[in-house]
């Protein structure tokens, strides 16, 4: 819990909400408080309506670099609007007025969206997501849009077009990715709630490494509509917080059946708060086989090890259950995913939107203008996506993928006769130094190890922290460590549970400290 | 039956029909389907393939398309998805076109074509269709340079107005063997896709369009390799191109040669199919499930819904008329005209379906086409025609009189029945038995000789007196009648 | 699975994608170890598994054929590159169609 008394940044967004609520505070207060921190902590100049992050080689060392673009004026404006409607009685959401950072993956008119490219060069969306739509409808205000690995492809948010963005607990180390600046500005108190998006752990594996809450919902329960698809099968937004609570009630916000969403389902999870102080007396929480041991952190897997115990502690049933084809889930993931975003990404043409190479014809205009627009890493995707869905390859590579999918989905069916929830670690390995994996994408993609199967059967899973432990490479430092609850399809608020019970038992502030901290502490 | 198309060589011909639907909105978003708008005012998010817009599918489509399939005899997938179709285009706005691809929505199917047999009669041809599939339109290319067309243009400007709209393909087996029955069943396909009233089917205005497969065998052999020929903008053009490339093909196989897998596009002014493009190899489209998308289910209950609908098909529309006692080749134009509906309507109002067949696909046909106008935008109705019948079955018009209220009636655009214009523009025969008696004395008074010549045998002779009496009366003398009152002024 | 500098120019061609040489001798050996990495998936038995293209998701999701408003033509081609007679320009196009 944060404790009390701290200035408005350090609030958790419920504390904020209820001060807001009682007016003892503005709207306008805190998000200038706000805005006060990402000044003090993010790079970039506070001048004027908007401002953008200054190039990725004028960062200073101290910055995190949150923020791709703050559009400042705007979130004073919505601010001001906001309590004017306080004042004169008009009824508000249960988060009205509470400063929210979202990721440059969803439209949001009226300011570029870059999704971290270079490809998106100039580009007004011309509609709303519907997440911010229903953030708008909820009056939460958007301060702005966080860096993110491109197109949401990486593991470490170094694949950003606009430089990386660092870990507020150690500004030498990523803060994962790829919803890394969205993580970031939450640890690092710029803002109480980020909305990032998670593929195969984007959401989950960052807040792992910041000491956050991080939530991919159940697949389909969040509109995509407006998220720049990298894989439409797996791609869901979700919610970033430093309480179990906060994640819960953002969640709440942006569930909703969408039906300019083909795959939005009608379905709702039952109330994310109604049950969530319940706790685990009796509950089955499954200890997954395949996801520990070999490639984790002997940190990560002490950590974990003492959450188990903890959860024993407050009344769980711990019981060890397999997924058999779990080792398959990465592969499977890096063929499937792929796949999708080779064609996700063909619009990308300089026909229509964005940058444009010139050439004599328009093939050739296609070709150098991707070639110039994408980075490393998406150039990497698309070819292997592009050549895993190729005439001759289809079945053993994107077909086989597609069944092994089938058969994890099944695997994690027969796992929840036995548990209530699954936990696993989250990433195997505390936050890593900038630049250390860069050069390997498979060490990159192996961060995705714990968090892909999930990804894969479209079952809820979130983050939350379950300690601290040292980093291999830097003995004595302390590093946040994430804890991974799943849960069957719609049962959000069992993960929910189980986290708040968790969460309430461990005595972890979500306050960045050590050596390399960012600096001014709330 | 006979297949053989020229000096024992076989023709194989298959078909692959685009459709636009006339639904009211696109494919996968709300934008108007209207036609020829200013570029780029029927668009959004969606089918301009913004960053993060999503499809849905339109429901009408889906039933437009069902009902359609159903008219061809195909059956209905219980389940079927949508696939992407990835390659790159301008005018393809997500660089992929969603398609269908291992489960169509309607396989199976077959249409029966008539076609005139070797001895004059009418043949029944049954070509069978392998699948009806769901997919979208591109957007229209405008090619700016000296040619105006693709070939030595310098740009090209895209108007996504057409992007996205539903098309279905309706791919036949190779079960076609002469260009007539291509024709024909080109033709037939355009009219029942009418009669749903699934599209307007117009060549002219690309909501119809064909390409076709063809190729040459001896028979009983293999298949030969086919070419693919593309700009078929009227059934005429159909039968021309598949008629040429045959030939063609023909030609180069018995000169020692071989047949090149290729896209060949019909120059219609030059009367030749021409390379477009050689296929290297089978372009590799990457088909994979669109993951934005989701099953498109058809139950039986609501296939059966659909079935319900269907309205009379072409081949029982002139499976009727010919009961009611129309010939064959007027059943076929009625059916093909769309003149159905007047047709019912006037026999309803109880002419007889001979004469309102012979009116309907004769003189108003022809008089309408003149004046560069159909009976859709004519304001004449079956009743109308019904009228102008009895009025000449009552004596009160002759066949020539008839005609000229037929002018009358499309100059007003069927604000005045035949009675009105008749009457109004002096159309009447003269029917007065008096008046008529005193031209009659009049004209033989006039051609004693002419009279004498009767009298003495030469019947014949009679005709010239009638046609005196006609021109005294200008044209509005009953012949009958006249016939009558002449043999009695005679006395023959 | 080992990529070839020629395989890997084939799948840009397909992509679309401009790579210069220096790319293709960097991607051929990094798209060969990711992609013997991925075929572990082909040591699962799932001849008669029915493949999975959404974990979870509704059946047959359908909207009315009713028109909503387009956007206006000014929004979406103020992000276009090139724009001549209210329509996207692109240079020459050589390819033919589909
Ligand atoms: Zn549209």
């Amino acid at each position: 819990m944060v404790p009390e008394g701290v200035s408005l940044t350090g609030l958790s967004a419920a504390q904020l909400a209820a001060k807001l609520a009682a007016e003892e505070v503005s709207s306008r207060e805190a998000v200038d408080a706000h805005l006060d921190r990402i000044a003090a902590t993010d790079g970039g100049t506070p001048d004027g309506d908007v401002w953008a992050a200054p190039p990725a080689d004028e960062l200073g060392p101290d910055h995190v670099h949150a923020f791709l673009r703050v559009t400042a004026q705007a979130a004073r404006d919505h601010a001001d609007d906001i309590d004017r409607r306080r004042v004169a009685g008009e009824e508000l959401g249960p988060l009205a007025g509470v400063p929210l950072a979202l990721k440059d993956v969803l439209t949001m008119r009226g300011a570029p969206t870059t999704c971290g490219s270079k490809m998106l060069d100039g580009w007004i969306p011309p509609y709303d997501a519907t997440v911010t739509e229903l953030l708008r409808e909820a009056d939460i205000v958007v301060l702005g849009k966080t860096n993110m690995d491109e197109f949401a492809m990486g593991s470490s948010t170094e694949n950003s077009a606009f430089g990386d963005t660092r870990n507020p607990w150690d500004l030498d180390r990523v803060p994962g990715g790829s919803s890394g600046g969205s993580a970031a500005a939450v640890a690092a108190l710029q803002a109480p709630l980020s909305i990032g998006t998670d593929t195969g752990g984007s959401i989950r594996q960052p807040a792992a490494l910041t000491g956050l809450v991080g939530a991919k919902p159940t697949y389909g329960t969040v509109s995509r509509r407006g998220l720049v698809a990298f894989a439409s099968s797996l791609d869901q937004a979700g919610p970033f917080a430093r309480t179990v609570e906060d994640a819960a009630r953002l969640q709440t916000v942006i569930q909703r059946h969408d039906p300019r969403d083909s795959t939005s389902v009608t379905d709702r999870p039952p109330d994310l708060l109604e049950h969530l102080h319940d706790g685990v007396d009796g509950l089955r929480i499954g200890v997954v086989r395949e996801l520990q041991g070999e490639g984790y952190e002997p940190g990560v897997e002490q950590t974990f090890q003492v959450a188990l115990e903890r959860f024993a502690a407050l009344g769980a049933e711990i019981v060890e259950v397999s997924l058999p084809h779990a080792p398959y889930g990465l592969p499977a993931y890096y063929l499937i995913a792929p796949s999708e975003c080779s064609s996700n990404l063909a619009r990308f043409d300089g026909v229509r939107y964005g940058n444009r190479v010139d050439a004599p014809t328009a093939e050739e205009m296609n070709a150098a203008t991707r070639a110039a627009g994408f980075g490393p890493e998406v150039k990497r995707r698309i070819m292997i996506g592009t050549h895993a869905l190729s005439s001759g390859y289809y079945d053993a590579y994107y077909l086989q993928a597609s069944k092994v999918r089938t058969l994890i989905a099944q695997d994690f069916r027969a796992a929840f006769e036995t548990a209530d929830v699954l936990v696993s670690p989250t990433s195997p390995s505390v936050a890593f130094g900038l630049a250390t994996k860069t050069a390997d994408p498979i060490a990159m993609y192996l961060n995705d190890v714990a968090t892909v199967p999930a990804s894969l059967a479209g079952i809820p899973a979130l983050s939350l922290p379950a300690g601290l432990a040292e980093a291999p490479d830097a003995p004595g430092s302390a590093l946040p460590v994430g804890l991974q609850v799943m849960a069957p399809l719609l049962r959000d608020d069992l993960m929910y549970r189980a986290a708040w019970a968790f969460e309430q038992d461990l005595d972890f502030a979500p306050l960045p400290t050590g050596p390399r901290a960012v600096g001014g502490a709330a | 039956m006979t297949t053989e198309f020229q000096d024992g060589w076989e023709l194989v011909v298959g078909l692959e029909v685009h459709v636009e639907l006339t639904t009211r909105t696109k494919m996968w978003c709300g934008c108007a389907t209207t036609f020829g708008d200013e570029p780029n005012t029927n668009v959004c998010e969606v089918c301009t393939g913004q960053p993060g817009a999503l499809p849905v599918v339109n429901e009408r489509a889906i039933h437009d398309a069902t009902l359609l399939g159903l008219a061809l005899n195909g059956s209905v997938a219980a389940t079927c998805w949508f696939h992407r179709k990835n390659y790159f285009y301008p005018d393809l706005a997500k660089n992929y076109q969603i398609s269908q691809y291992d489960v169509p929505l309607i396989a199976d199917g077959y249409l029966d074509v008539e076609v005139p047999g070797p001895d004059g009669d009418v043949e029944t041809r049954r070509i069978r269709i392998e699948r009806l599939h769901m997919e979208e339109d591109t957007g229209k290319s405008l090619h700016v340079g000296d040619t105006g067309r693709l070939h030595g243009a310098d740009r090209s400007l895209i108007d996504y107005n057409r992007c996205g709209i539903p098309l279905l393909e309706i791919v036949s087996r190779p079960d076609i063997h002469d260009p007539e029955t291509a024709q024909a069943y080109l033709r037939e396909l355009q009219a029942i896709v009418r009669t749903v009233g699934v599209s307007d089917a117009r060549m002219e205005e690309g909501s119809i369009r064909c390409d076709a497969n063809v190729s040459v065998r001896r028979p009983g052999e293999e298949l030969g390799t086919r070419t693919e020929i593309k700009n078929l903008n009227s059934v005429r053009s159909l039968g021309r191109a598949v008629r040429y490339e045959a030939k063609r093909q023909i030609a180069v196989l018995e000169d020692g040669g071989e047949i090149v897998m290729q896209t060949r596009h019909w120059d219609e002014s030059k009367g030749v199919t021409e390379t477009l493009r050689v296929k290297e190899s089978v372009t590799d489209y990457r088909y994979f499930p669109d993951p934005d998308l989701v099953a498109v289910v058809s139950p039986a209950d609501k296939v059966e819904a659909i079935r319900s609908e269907l309205p009379e098909l072409p081949a029982a529309t002139r499976a009727r008329l010919a009961e009611a006692g129309v010939a064959a080749e007027q059943a076929s134009t009625i059916v093909a005209s769309e003149l159905g509906c007047w047709f019912d309507d006037a026999v309803a109002a109880g002419a007889d379906p001979g004469a309102v067949a012979n009116w309907l696909t004769g003189d108003i046909a022809g008089q309408l086409s003149a004046a560069g106008r159909s009976m859709h935008d004519s304001g004449l109705t079956g009743a109308h025609v019904a009228e102008l019948i009895g009025l000449i079955e009552d004596g009160t018009l002759s066949t020539n009189l008839a005609k000229q209220v037929v002018e009358g009636m499309i100059e007003e655009r069927g604000a005045k029945g035949p009675a009105q214009i008749a009457e109004e523009r002096g159309l009447q025969q003269v029917s007065d038995e008096g008046e008529l008696r005193a031209i009659v004395e009049q004209v033989v008074a006039d051609n004693a000789g002419t009279v004498e010549d009767i009298r003495g045998g030469n019947q014949k002779a009679i005709g010239a007196l009638v046609g005196q009496v006609m021109k005294a009366t200008k044209g509005q003398a009953d012949p009958r009648k006249t016939n009558e009152l002449l043999r009695e002024a005679i006395g023959t | 699975m080992s990529l070839s500098a020629d395989e890997v120019r084939h799948v840009a061609r397909l992509a679309r994608l401009a790579l210069s040489d220096d790319e293709v001798t960097d991607l051929a050996p990094q798209l060969s170890g990711i992609l013997g990495y991925a075929e572990q998936v082909g040591e699962v038995a799932a001849e008669d598994v029915t493949p999975t293209v959404h974990p979870f998701a509704p059946q047959d999701v359908t909207r009315p054929d009713d028109p909503r408003p387009s956007l206006p033509r000014e929004d979406i081609l103020a992000s276009a590159p090139e724009v001549e007679q209210d329509r996207f320009a692109v240079p020459r196009i050589v390819a033919e169609e589909g």
